[in-house]
C-alpha cells in the first residue's frame, strides 16, 4: 500500500498497473457531459504550489473536482509564505485544517518528503526540484500503453537535459520498471554521470538512436543552461540535440512524440514537428487528469490500501485481486 | 568536586603518548598527576574521593582542533558556555574555537572575548582560531602576528577556502615567522557551486547537485604545493575524499610538515545515508561514497591523517528544518564523536584503541601544541583526563548539553559513553552529569 507518491522508485510493477488500468476506467467520465462521479465526496484536496505551474495544477485540481472532492488551491504568491511561512508552518496548518491529500509542487528536491514528517494527510509530489515528477512519469507510460497496448519490449529515448529533469528521472524508472528499453541521449554535461546505473543506455548522439525507436521524448532545455555552460550556444544545442523535420523522417513509422510541456518551439523540437499527427502532446495533457483521478482515488478512495503492498508488508495482502473497475459508477 | 585528592581506581590506561595500555590506579592531587601505579597499590586520599573505574578506560582528555561555538553572533546556536559544556561531555579538555563568527574573529578583540568566556565557564580550554584573511574574504591576510603573539595558534577561514593561491601562499609564508598553522577548509568553490551532496549515483536518483570528490582533491593538491614552495606548516581540515588521503600519504612520505583530520561523521556514513532527506546529515564537505568513507578509516589507522576533529557545527532547529537546498550544512559532534569512533572503528577492529586515542588526543594536542593535554599520564602533569565506558550503549537523542540538536546521528545506538571528565584537576563531568 502506499499512502504517499514521492517518487517512481517507490513503485512496483504491480503498483503502475494496477494505477494505469483504473485511469483506464476514469478516462471514460470525461467523456461524459456530466464528467463527475462521487468517489472522493467529502474529501478535502489541497493544492500547495510552491512553483508556478499551471497545466499540472489545473489537472490536479481538475481530476480532484470530477471526484467530487473540496479542492483548495495554496498558491504561496501573496500567501503566508510570502511573508516568510516556513514549509513546516504551512504544513502544520493545512494539517489542522484537516487536508486528506497535499499536492506539492516545490523547487527544492525532497520537499514532499520532508513534507510527510509534518502531516498526516496523504502527500502527492507534483514535481519537485530536479527530484522526479511521478505523475507525469506515470500519464506518460499510460499515453504509451494506450497506442501500443504494451510497454514491455519498446524502445524509447528520452532526449536532452538529463541532468536537470524530474520528468526524465520519473518516466526512465518507470520504463525500466515496465520492461522497456531507455537511452537518454544528451551532451555528456546534462546526462548524469551515473545515469548508467539507472538502467538506461546513454547516447551522446541522437541520430544513431533514432532509427530504432518506439517513442521519442522531448525534454525541455531551459536557456538558462547555456549561461552555465552545460552547452556553448541554443543553436549548437538545437543542432545536435534537437527534434528537427529531417530527424523525424529518421525515425520508424508509428514512433510516438513526446514532450511534457511546456515547450520551446525551435529550440528542443521544430515547430512542424510538435504539430504532426504522432506528436502525442496534447493526449499527454488529458491522459493526465485520468491518472491523477486515478492515484487520488487508489490513495484517498473509501478502502485506502488498494495499492499492492511493498515488500516490507506481510505477504497476505498481496495475493487480493487487483480490482480494475476503479469504482467509479 | 573541586581541587583536593581524587583517585580513579582499577581504570585501563590508554596513554599513546607512553605507550601504556594496562591496568592502573591514578592519583590527582592539586590539579596536577600525583601517581600512577599498579592497580590496587593506592589506598586512595585519606581527604579526597575514589571514583570506581572498573571497566572504563582512563586516557588523556580529547582535543578538538574543530569547532564552530557560535559565539558571538549567532547565541541561539551555541555559546562559548554550552559548547564548552556539550565538550566536557564528549571527553574534550581542549578545543579550538572556528573563526567564523560574527564578526569573525580576524583580530584581537574577538579572540580575547572567545578566551574570556572560556575562561568563565571553566569546562574546557578553549583555544581561539584566527581568521586567516580579514573577513574571510579571502583577499587581505588578518593580523596574523598580533593574533600569534596572543597565543593564537592556528588560522583557517574554515567554512570558505581560501581560493587564490596567491593569498595562501602569502599566509603559509608569512605565518613562519611566528611558527603557527594555517589550517584550510578545501574546496573549489567553482567545482562545487550549488552543490548540496556528493556526486554520485546517489546524487543523481536523489535530484540534489553534487560536488565531485575533485572539488576538494584539486584544493589539496594545490595547497601541498604551496606547502612545499612556502615550508609553511599546513593543516588540512575535514577531509572527505579518497584521492586526498592519496595526496596527503605522498606528501608526508615527502617529507613535507603537513596534518590533517577527518570528522567522526565522514568515517561513519556515506552520501546513501541522504536517501530520506535528513538535512542534519547535510554537512560539508559532504559524505562520500563507501570507498572514500573506507580510505578515510585506512588514512586514520595508518596515521596518514593525524587527528579525529568534529567540525561541531551547531544549527537552530528553525534553519535544518527546511527545503533541502535551504537548510545549513553541518552537524553537532562533540557529544557523539567517542561513541562514534568507539562503535565504527575501534569496535569492528579497523582501528585500534590506542590509536583512536592518540588520533582524539595526542595528536591533536601536539597539533594545536595544547600543553598540558594530549598526556603523556604521569606524575606533575595537568591533570586533563576522561574516563569512558567503552561498552555502554546509549540513544542519540535530546537533551544534549549543546544549544543545538542537529545530530547527523539522531536515533542512533550507539557504544562508549564518557563517565568523567577531568579539567585541570576538576571534575567537570561526573557520572555522566556536567558539574558547572
Amino acid at each position: 500500500m502506499i499512502k504517499h507518491l514521492l517518487s517512481m522508485t517507490q513503485l512496483s510493477r504491480e503498483d503502475v498497473t494496477r494505477i494505469l488500468d483504473t485511469a483506464d476506467s476514469f478516462r471514460e467520465v470525461g467523456t461524459r457531459v456530466i464528467k463527475k462521479v462521487p468517489a472522493l465526496r467529502g474529501r478535502t484536496v489541497v493544492n500547495l504550489f510552491y512553483e508556478n505551474s499551471t497545466r499540472t495544477r489545473i489537472s490536479f485540481e481538475l481530476a480532484a473536482k470530477r471526484l467530487s472532492a473540496d479542492v483548495i488551491n495554496f498558491s504561496t504568491s501573496g500567501s503566508s509564505v510570502a511573508k516568510g511561512e516556513s514549509l513546516k508552518d504551512t504544513a502544520l496548518t493545512l494539517e489542522a485544517m484537516g487536508a486528506d491529500a497535499i499536492v506539492i509542487r516545490h523547487s527544492s528536491s525532497g520537499s514532499p518528503a520532508t513534507l510527510t514528517r509534518w502531516v498526516t494527510a496523504s502527500v502527492l509530489n507534483a514535481g519537485d526540484g530536479t527530484h522526479e515528477h511521478p505523475t507525469q512519469g506515470l500519464l506518460d507510460l499510460y499515453t504509451i500503453r494506450e497506442r501500443f497496448g504494451r510497454i514491455e519490449g519498446l524502445r524509447a529515448a528520452i532526449v536532452g537535459d538529463v541532468l536537470h529533469s524530474r520528468v526524465a528521472r520519473s518516466l526512465t524508472f518507470g520504463l525500466s520498471k515496465m520492461g522497456a528499453e531507455v537511452t537518454l541521449v544528451g551532451p555528456p554535461t546534462l546526462v548524469p554521470p551515473d545515469a548508467p546505473a539507472w538502467g538506461a543506455q546513454v547516447s551522446y548522439e541522437l541520430d544513431p538512436v533514432l532509427p530504432k525507436l518506439d517513442v521519442c521524448y522531448m525534454l525541455r532545455v531551459q536557456r538558462e543552461r547555456q549561461r552555465q555552460q552545460f552547452f556553448p550556444s541554443v543553436r549548437e544545442y538545437s543542432r545536435l540535440y534537437g527534434l528537427s523535420r529531417e530527424r523525424v523522417d529518421m525515425l520508424p513509422e508509428g514512433c510516438m512524440i513526446m514532450h511534457p510541456g511546456p515547450m520551446n518551439r525551435g529550440v528542443e523540437i521544430a515547430s512542424d514537428v510538435a504539430d504532426l499527427p504522432q506528436s502525442v502532446i496534447t493526449e499527454q495533457v488529458t491522459n493526465g487528469i485520468a491518472v491523477r483521478m486515478s492515484l487520488l482515488y487508489l490513495m484517498l478512495g473509501s478502502s485506502r490500501g488498494e495499492l499492492a503492498p511493498s515488500e516490507d508488508d506481510d505477504g497476505t495482502a498481496g495475493e487480493r485481486a487487483p480490482r480494475s473497475d476503479g469504482g467509479a459508477s | 568536586m573541586t581541587g583536593g585528592r581524587v583517585l580513579f581506581r582499577g581504570a585501563r590506561l590508554v596513554d599513546p603518548a607512553s605507550g601504556h595500555d594496562g591496568a592502573a590506579d591514578v592519583l590527582v592531587e592539586d590539579g596536577v598527576v600525583a601517581a600512577v601505579e599498579g592497580p590496587g597499590t593506592s589506598s586512595g586520599p585519606r581527604d579526597g574521593s575514589v571514583l570506581d573505574c572498573d571497566g572504563l578506560v582512563l586516557a588523556p582528555g580529547f582535543v578538538d582542533l574543530h569547532a564552530h561555538l557560535r559565539e558571538p553572533g549567532r547565541e541561539d546556536k551555541e555559546t562559548v558556555e554550552t559548547g564548552s559544556r556539550a565538550a566536557a561531555m564528549g571527553g574534550y579538555t581542549a578545543i579550538a574555537a572556528m573563526a567564523n563568527t560574527d564578526p569573525v574573529a580576524d583580530g584581537l578583540a574577538v579572540v580575547q572575548e572567545v578566551r574570556a568566556l572560556a575562561e568563565a565557564a571553566g569546562l574546557c580550554e578553549v583555544h581561539p582560531v584566527g581568521a586567516i584573511t580579514k573577513g574571510l574574504a579571502g583577499e587581505a591576510m588578518s593580523e596574523i602576528g598580533e593574533m600569534a603573539a596572543a597565543g593564537v595558534r592556528m588560522f583557517s577561514d574554515d567554512g570558505r577556502c581560501v581560493q587564490r593561491s596567491r593569498v595562501l601562499r602569502m599566509a603559509l609564508e608569512y605565518a613562519r615567522t611566528f611558527d603557527v598553522i594555517i589550517a584550510e577548509h578545501c574546496e573549489d568553490e567553482s567545482l562545487a557551486e550549488g552543490a548540496q551532496m556528493h556526486e554520485g549515483y546517489s546524487s543523481s536518483l536523489l535530484g540534489l547537485a553534487g560536488q565531485p570528490s575533485e572539488a576538494e582533491e584539486i584544493v589539496v593538491a594545490r595547497d601541498l604545493l604551496l606547502a612545499r614552495l612556502t615550508q609553511g606548516r599546513l593543516h588540512l581540515c575535514h577531509l572527505s575524499a579518497a584521492g586526498s588521503v592519496d595526496l596527503v600519504r605522498g606528501a608526508k612520505a615527502d617529507g613535507l610538515r603537513v596534518t590533517a583530520e577527518v570528522t567522526p561523521h565522514h568515517l561513519a556514513l556515506t552520501d546513501e545515508d541522504l536517501a530520506e532527506y535528513d538535512t542534519n546529515r547535510k554537512v560539508n564537505p559532504p559524505m562520500r561514497s563507501s570507498e572514500d568513507r573506507d580510505a578515510l578509516r585506512a588514512g586514520l589507522a595508518d596515521g596518514t591523517l593525524d587527528a579525529v576533529a568534529t567540525d561541531h557545527a551547531p544549527h537552530a532547529v528553525e534553519d535544518k528544518e527546511q527545503e533541502f537546498d535551504q537548510a545549513p550544512p553541518g552537524t553537532v559532534g562533540l557529544e557523539t564523536a567517542l561513541a562514534v569512533v568507539l562503535t565504527e572503528l575501534v569496535g569492528p577492529g579497523r582501528v585500534s584503541l590506542l590509536r583512536a586515542i592518540e588520533a582524539m588526543s595526542t595528536a591533536p594536542a601536539r597539533i594545536l601544541r595544547a600543553s598540558g593535554h594530549g598526556g603523556p599520564v604521569e606524575p606533575g602533569r595537568d591533570a586533563n583526563l576522561v574516563a569512558f565506558d567503552p561498552g555502554a550503549a546509549w540513544v542519540v537523542e535530546p537533551p544534549f548539553a549543546s544549544r543545538s540538536r542537529n545530530s547527523a546521528f539522531l536515533g542512533r545506538t550507539l557504544r562508549g559513553r564518557v563517565v568523567h571528565t577531568m579539567f585541570g584537576g576538576e571534575l567537570v563531568v561526573h557520572e555522566g552529569k556536567a558539574q558547572r
